[in-house]
């Protein structure tokens, strides 16, 4: 994560802050920062999204192509992740020392999508062990506000959701011959559905209490966080561990409770920011990168 | 527990929302201000081919025969005399130094200092000979632009609200709970690491809120600016400061009781 020095004194009072629930910027150890989410901004990808929580930026994009389905899943297709961290969100992200954070996220992602109901991948399959659809889930960290995990898979969501894949038919002729015929109309899609895509909580560990939405302020005061990913019913599909520091079971325990009812809220605020936004239609007024 | 999420609004222009009449003559670097060669130039402007032409963007003010253009956003200039917030990078590693300052100052640690001298190349060199300048102990810092902090007489200031604040003009405010004891100020080596109270929190949180929504609105950081927008914020919450539109809110309220004082 983007580096942030702090003195000795200055993590004394955010730590005193936290046991007593009141945070720098006055939220509960509970709170989240304020989230701004806005699909379709880059206009040449299958479905797009850009989160901004707080200082924390991240661009989405979803390419849908089609390949061969892997040996072990024939039936299914399946969801690449590429997490590139841009030079811009912090200096020591410059050449190649943005890569290890990367693959870290992008290894995380593989790991929460790993299960048999966070996507419907039958529904991507075209044909068995020939033709499916791939889709390729490329996220760009623009800049680095601290809680970069939950910002990421907030803006994964909204990307699946809002993606748009042709519809194909497979037509066999007298030969056996398999053809793939696409649709004339442009607009004739299927969607994804994303009710069981999962979304990660990060807690940080500062002191005796744990807090939602660390900055990196905070994030530099806490020696051990715990990433779970919780889907909107309160499921926990992974948990992993970070930071070097210990954390006792019990408090693994709590923070896991913590997660499943912040997840929970989570959730529904982004189905109904997602569904008011496809209300707006067509023509609403998009805001992109220079409102 | 809250949670909000929203939908991305675009950002008005800021004289549409004053109401201003008379529009900011702005310049980007290489504009030309005026063809008139009968001005004095400032700074942030050149003299080229009978033209005054700007050298920094930002907006062009006259004041009589001096023309001059303010810059937006600008890296820090060190001047003599000014007070600053910095934090310690780097430190020389020789036996002497460690000598010295064992114990006292390590790699991170905040300082107030006051420039002494500045150099040719932009290097400022500082000092923290009297007892108000010194290690920081507990508080919170708010990094904004240097532009945005006000010249005054006295850059350290107890606010009747019930914090302190030192406004570096590096654009490093540092906000503090006001020592009890008036011999003991910001200043001096040892830090005070007791707990902060809950009230002294809240206060010290709300002027953080408030010094970041006047930042982003652009509004000079001076003592009764980041007064006026405490007060204007008391009826909300602490964290709902900093939602764009009650940040609006308060800060226009600012503004209009800075007009009505000045006026």
């Amino acid at each position: 994560m983007a580096f942030v020095a702090l003195s000795e004194a200055e993590k004394v009072y955010i730590v005193h802050g936290v046991q007593e629930d009141l945070r720098m910027d006055g939220r509960g150890c509970e709170d989240y920062r304020c989230v701004e989410v806005e699909t379709d901004v880059v206009s040449n990808t299958s479905g797009s999204a850009r989160v901004k929580l707080g200082h924390t930026d991240i661009l989405v994009g979803v390419k849908a192509e089609m390949g061969t389905p892997k040996l072990e899943k024939p039936n299914e297709g399946y969801l690449e992740f590429f997490v590139d961290c841009s030079a811009n969100a912090a200096p020591e992200f410059e050449g190649r020392g943005g890569d290890d954070l990367g693959t870290e996220i992008a290894n995380t992602l593989y790991r929460i999508f790993n299960n048999k109901s966070s996507v419907d991948l039958k529904s991507l399959c075209i044909n068995p062990r020939e033709h499916c659809w791939i889709l390729y889930v490329d996220v760009l960290l623009l800049e680095c506000g601290g809680n970069l995990f939950d910002a990421i898979s907030i803006a994964v969501k909204a990307a699946l959701f809002n993606t748009r894949i042709p519809r194909v038919r497979v037509l066999e002729d007298e030969e056996g011959l398999k053809d793939i015929e696409l649709s004339d109309d442009p607009y004739d899609c299927i969607q994804l559905s994303v009710e069981n895509v999962p979304c990660i909580v990060t807690l940080c560990k500062i002191g005796y209490r744990h807090v939602v939405d660390a900055t990196l302020q905070e994030e530099a005061c806490s020696l051990a966080s715990l990433l779970v990913s919780v889907t909107s019913k309160g499921v926990v599909t992974c948990m992993r561990k970070a930071g070097k520091g210990s954390l006792d079971p019990e408090s693994i325990f709590e923070m896991m409770e913590t997660s499943k009812r912040v997840g929970k809220v989570l959730h529904t605020s982004l189905q109904s920011v997602l569904h008011k936004e496809e209300s707006l239609g067509p023509k609403r007024q998009k805001v992109g990168f220079l409102g | 527990m809250a949670m909000e999420m929203r939908l991305p609004v675009a950002r008005k222009p800021l004289s549409e929302s004053l109401g201003r009449e008379t529009k900011k003559h702005l310049v980007v670097p290489g504009d030309t201000i005026t063809t008139d060669t009968g001005f004095m130039r400032g700074h942030g402007t050149y003299m080229g081919e009978e033209k005054l032409i700007a050298s920094v963007a930002g907006s062009v003010e006259r004041v009589n025969k001096l023309v001059c253009v303010k810059a937006l956003k600008t890296r820090y200039h060190g001047e003599v005399g000014d007070i600053v917030v910095g934090r310690i990078t780097e430190r020389r590693r020789s036996a002497k130094d460690e000598l010295a300052m064992r114990g006292f100052l390590q790699e991170g640690d905040l300082i107030s200092a006051e420039v002494q001298a500045v150099f040719s190349d932009g290097a400022v060199s500082l000092h923290t000979r009297s007892l108000k300048y010194g290690k920081l102990g507990q508080g919170v810092l708010v990094q904004v632009s240097p532009s945005l902090v006000k010249r005054q007489k006295t850059h350290f200031h107890d606010l009747p609200c019930g914090a302190s604040v030192i406004l570096g003009n590096n654009g490093f405010i540092w906000i503090y709970p006001t020592p009890e004891h008036k011999e003991e100020d910001a200043g001096g080596f040892t830090a005070n690491l007791e707990p902060v109270s809950l009230a002294d929190r809240e206060v010290i949180s709300r002027l953080r809120n408030c010094i970041i929504s006047l930042a982003t609105q652009r509004m000079l950081l001076y003592d009764t600016s980041i007064l006026y927008c405490y007060e204007a914020s008391l009826p909300h919450q602490i964290k709902d400061i900093l939602k764009p539109e009650i940040m609006e809110e308060i800060v226009m309220e600012t503004r209009q009781r800075l007009l009505e004082q000045e006026g």
